[in-house]
C-alpha cells in the first residue's frame, strides 16, 4: 500500500520536471486529441439526432448537451487551478503555476457557455435571460474569479510572482465552489436541482444521460488537449525569456 | 428536414447554443495553436541567430574525443 503510494507520487514528481513533462504530454496529446474528436462526434449525434425531446421542453433540452458539460467543466477546471496553486505554495514546483496559468483562460471560456448557453435556455423556459438567483450569480462570481486570476496572474514584471500572487487569488475563490454546487438546495432558486448525481440512480432517462455523459467526456479531452498546448507555449516562452537574458548579458 | 432544423420553434436557442459554443471552443483551441507555434518559430529564429551556443555544444563534443 505504501510502496504503491510512494511510487506513485515519485512518478508525479517525476512529471513535475519540465523536460519529462513535455515528452510525457508530447506522448499522450494525438490520443486525447483522436478520443476527443470521437466522442465529440458520438455525443453531437445522440445530442442532435438520437436524443428524445423533453415531454416538457421539447426540442430545447438539447441545450442541456452543451450547457450542463460546461457547467461541469467550469468547476472542474476552477478545482484543477486551485489544486495547482496550492502545490505552487507549498511544494513551488514551477509546473504547477505553468498549469494554474494554462488552465485559466479554458476554463474561463466554460464558465462563460455555461452562461451563455443558460441564457440561451433560461429565455424560452423561464421566460427570462438572467434572474439573480443563488446559481446564476455564483456562477456568474466564478467567471469573475477566473477573470480576476488571470489580470494578476499577468499583473506582474516577474511571472512566477505573478502566479504566486494569482495562486493566493485562485485558493480564497475555492469557498465559491461549494456555494455554486448546493446553491440549487441551500436556496429556492428558479434553477433546478442537479439530475446527475452520483448516488443514487438519476432522474434522467439513459436515452438523455449517454449523450450528456460522452459530451462530457469530449469537453475534458478538449481541457486536456487545450492545456497541453498551452503549458508547452508557456514552457517555451520561459525559455526565450531566459535566451533574451543571455543575449543581453552575452553583449 | 426542414421541421428537424425549427428544433420545434426553439430554433434560435438551441443552435445559437451549439454555435457559440463551437465558436468559444474553437477560438480556444486554435489560439492556443498559434500562439505555441508563433514561439516555436521564435525560439528557431533565436538559436539560428546564436551561433555561440552551437559552438559550445561543438567544443564539447571536440573534448569528449
Amino acid at each position: 500500500m505504501t510502496d504503491t503510494t510512494t511510487a506513485r507520487s515519485a512518478n508525479l514528481h517525476r512529471l513535475a520536471n519540465p523536460g519529462r513533462f513535455l515528452r510525457f504530454a508530447d506522448r499522450i496529446y494525438p490520443w486525447c486529441f483522436g478520443t476527443m474528436l470521437l466522442a465529440l462526434t458520438a455525443g453531437l449525434v445522440g445530442a442532435l439526432a438520437l436524443s428524445p425531446a423533453d415531454y416538457q421542453q421539447g426540442q430545447s433540452v438539447r441545450i442541456m448537451y452543451v450547457h450542463v458539460p460546461a457547467a461541469w467543466m467550469a468547476l472542474f477546471v476552477y478545482l484543477n487551478l486551485a489544486l495547482a496553486s496550492a502545490s505552487l505554495l507549498i511544494w513551488r514546483h514551477p509546473l504547477a503555476g505553468v498549469a494554474a496559468q494554462a488552465s485559466a483562460p479554458i476554463g474561463a471560456a466554460f464558465t462563460f457557455l455555461a452562461l451563455a448557453t443558460g441564457s440561451l435556455w433560461g429565455k424560452p423556459m423561464w421566460g427570462t435571460w438572467w434572474v439573480w438567483d443563488a446559481r446564476l450569480t455564483s456562477v456568474l462570481i466564478l467567471f469573475f474569479l477566473y477573470l480576476g486570476y488571470m489580470a494578476l496572474s499577468n499583473a506582474f514584471e516577474n511571472e512566477e510572482r505573478g502566479r504566486r500572487a494569482g495562486a493566493v487569488l485562485a485558493l480564497v475563490g475555492v469557498v465559491n465552489l461549494p456555494i455554486i454546487k448546493f446553491s440549487v438546495d441551500w436556496w429556492n432558486t428558479l434553477h433546478q436541482p442537479a439530475s446527475v448525481s452520483r448516488i443514487g440512480t438519476p432522474a434522467i432517462h439513459s436515452s438523455m444521460l449517454w449523450p450528456l455523459l460522452v459530451m462530457a467526456l469530449a469537453f475534458t479531452l478538449f481541457y486536456v488537449v487545450v492545456l497541453i498546448l498551452r503549458m508547452r507555449s508557456e514552457l517555451l516562452a520561459a525559455r526565450l525569456r531566459a535566451l533574451g537574458r543571455l543575449a543581453v548579458e552575452g553583449r | 428536414m426542414s421541421g428537424y432544423l425549427a428544433m420545434g420553434g426553439y430554433a434560435l436557442y438551441v443552435w445559437g447554443s451549439y454555435a457559440l459554443t463551437a465558436l468559444v471552443l474553437g477560438l480556444l483551441f486554435f489560439g492556443a495553436r498559434q500562439g505555441l507555434k508563433r514561439r516555436e518559430r521564435e525560439l528557431d529564429s533565436l538559436r539560428a541567430l546564436a551561433p555561440h551556443r552551437r559552438q559550445r555544444a561543438g567544443s564539447k563534443k571536440g573534448e569528449s574525443t
